[in-house]
């Protein structure tokens, strides 16, 4: 910690941060800005979600970090020993045992809980931006709550392909009210966010936004009702521990076109095959 | 006299838990949290203090009613905050009594999130009358019965709510405990 103030950001920083928080959740969905600050990572491996990390971060908080389901990929153990250096905070691979985690791409397995935080690291916050590259336009599209360059996109996709071929950062109503990007977790995962709860906080670094959805709030994929949202999943168990229901990475084995298909998430998979290697910090 | 009353005694720690609190009660509207290591600032009440010096600072502009302004040497000292001319221009409102939220900054639709923060002041988080909250953040509608709320308050707040996602989110503080009502909720009386 030396030379750091706790969680690294200087006090004036995390007030600024969490006044955006609040307001944020005062209003699930809607992107709020905020005056981001240089952080000694480079963009790209998750600055906004550090910055909101950094801003709610306590002594007693006990944080996970995991980077498209695991605990132990490079970025993931970066941030997490980041975290234990600046803050002292104790860090777990375990869903169950963390009161604060951030996430890169997936939401973990396990269902969370009312008294933890989701935290998301957000590279494009604009749901509307590969539609609409004016910044100006998409906010008054937000401003009016009107979708219709979503729709169309989504009806030409159901015109051409038969389905919608969004199959990551699939497009969501948060309350009824605002479209907003879940960050690129699978479509797979867009499910849980509804009503899950757990607060949902999201950071984007480079593009300086700070959005929320709070427990137990309505979030559902954008869809007509002759094409309702279907989940797509491999049709696979995971060759590691059987499960049927979770998001599976496919492996290759060998270079003969050997594959697997095994959990994305892997304390949801050690867990579920009772493997002690998943207890502990894996800091 | 202002320096006599200490801010947090240890900043960094107090304001974060502060924060937490405070965060636990935007998201879950309602709920009613009390603060492990209070601020005593009269006339400000321990909860009030504490999350004024959580949340304001020289970057936002604050509003005091007459029976708090005792409190601006020492809010100036511990937080540096910025005084607001009216009632109209301030980000952050502390009051005793709850001003007509129509004169309060609601935002735009553009930028709602510049709708303002009224920390309320009132004598008890219990024993008034019924009000029943529903919206984000509730699994279930909960019902909660503050003191010192306006007779006209459950018109109020659904003016508030009817212009979302603009509007006014109000924290609710007595004693060493606060709940919030922000502006996603709905209210119904009873
Ligand atoms: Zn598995």
């Amino acid at each position: 910690m030396n030379g750091y103030n706790f969680a690294y950001l200087d006090e004036p920083t995390k007030r600024m941060i969490r006044r955006a928080i609040l307001k944020a959740v005062a209003i699930p969905g809607h992107q709020v800005p905020f005056g981001a600050r240089e952080m000694p990572l480079p963009y790209g491996w998750g600055t906004g979600g550090i910055q909101v990390t950094a801003a709610i971060l306590g002594a007693d908080d006990v944080l996970k970090v995991i980077d498209q389901g695991a605990d132990d990929t490079t970025n993931a153990v970066s941030i997490r020993r980041f975290f234990s250096r600046v803050a002292g905070v104790e860090t777990t691979t375990r869903t169950r045992d963390a009161s604060v985690i951030q996430t890169r791409h997936r939401i973990p397995e396990t269902p969370l809980r009312d008294d933890q935080i989701l935290v998301y690291q957000v590279p494009l916050p604009e749901p509307l931006a590969k539609l609409e590259p004016s910044r100006a336009e998409t906010k008054q599209m937000h401003a009016l709550a009107d979708y219709g360059l979503m729709h169309v996109k989504l009806y030409e996709d159901i015109a051409r392909f038969g389905h919608v071929t969004i199959s990551y950062d699939y497009p969501v109503m948060v309350n009824d009210r605002y479209l907003m990007s879940p960050s690129p977790i699978p479509a797979f995962d867009t499910l849980k966010m509804n009503r899950m709860p757990a607060l949902q906080l999201f950071g984007a670094g480079r593009e300086k936004r700070i959005y929320a959805v709070p427990p137990y709030t309505t979030v559902r994929p954008l869809d007509f009702d002759d094409h309702p949202f279907a989940l797509i999943r491999a049709p696979h168990a995971c060759t590691l521990c059987g499960a049927t229901n979770s998001y599976l990475d496919e492996v290759v084995t060998d270079d003969r076109g050997g594959r697997m298909f095994i959990c994305s998430d892997t304390d949801y998979c050690a867990d579920r095959r009772g493997d002690a290697a998943s207890e502990g910090d894996a800091a | 006299m202002t320096l006599e009353k200490p801010g947090f005694i240890d900043p960094v720690a107090e304001a974060q838990a502060c924060f937490r609190l405070v965060l636990r009660t935007m998201s879950s509207p309602g709920q009613i949290v009390t603060l492990a290591n209070p601020v005593a600032a009269p006339p400000l009440t321990p909860a009030t203090a504490a999350v004024l010096l959580t949340l304001v600072d020289a970057e936002v502009s604050l509003w005091l009613d007459e029976p708090l302004a005792d409190s601006w040497d020492w809010l100036a000292f511990h937080a540096g905050v910025v005084r607001a001319t009216d009632i109209g221009s301030a980000a952050f409102l502390c009051t005793t009594r709850l001003p007509p939220l129509a004169e309060v900054f609601a935002g735009t639709d553009a930028a709602p999130e510049t709708g303002a923060t009224i920390i309320l002041q009132v004598p008890s988080l219990e024993g008034g009358k019924k009000l029943t909250l529903y919206g984000p953040g509730l699994e279930t509608p909960i019902v909660i019965a503050p003191q010192g709320l306006p007779a006209d308050f459950v018109a109020q707040w659904e003016q508030n709510h009817r212009i979302f996602p603009r509007g006014i989110d109000l924290l609710l503080c007595a004693g060493s405990s606060f709940c919030a009502l922000p502006r996603s909720v709905r209210i119904g009386e009873g």
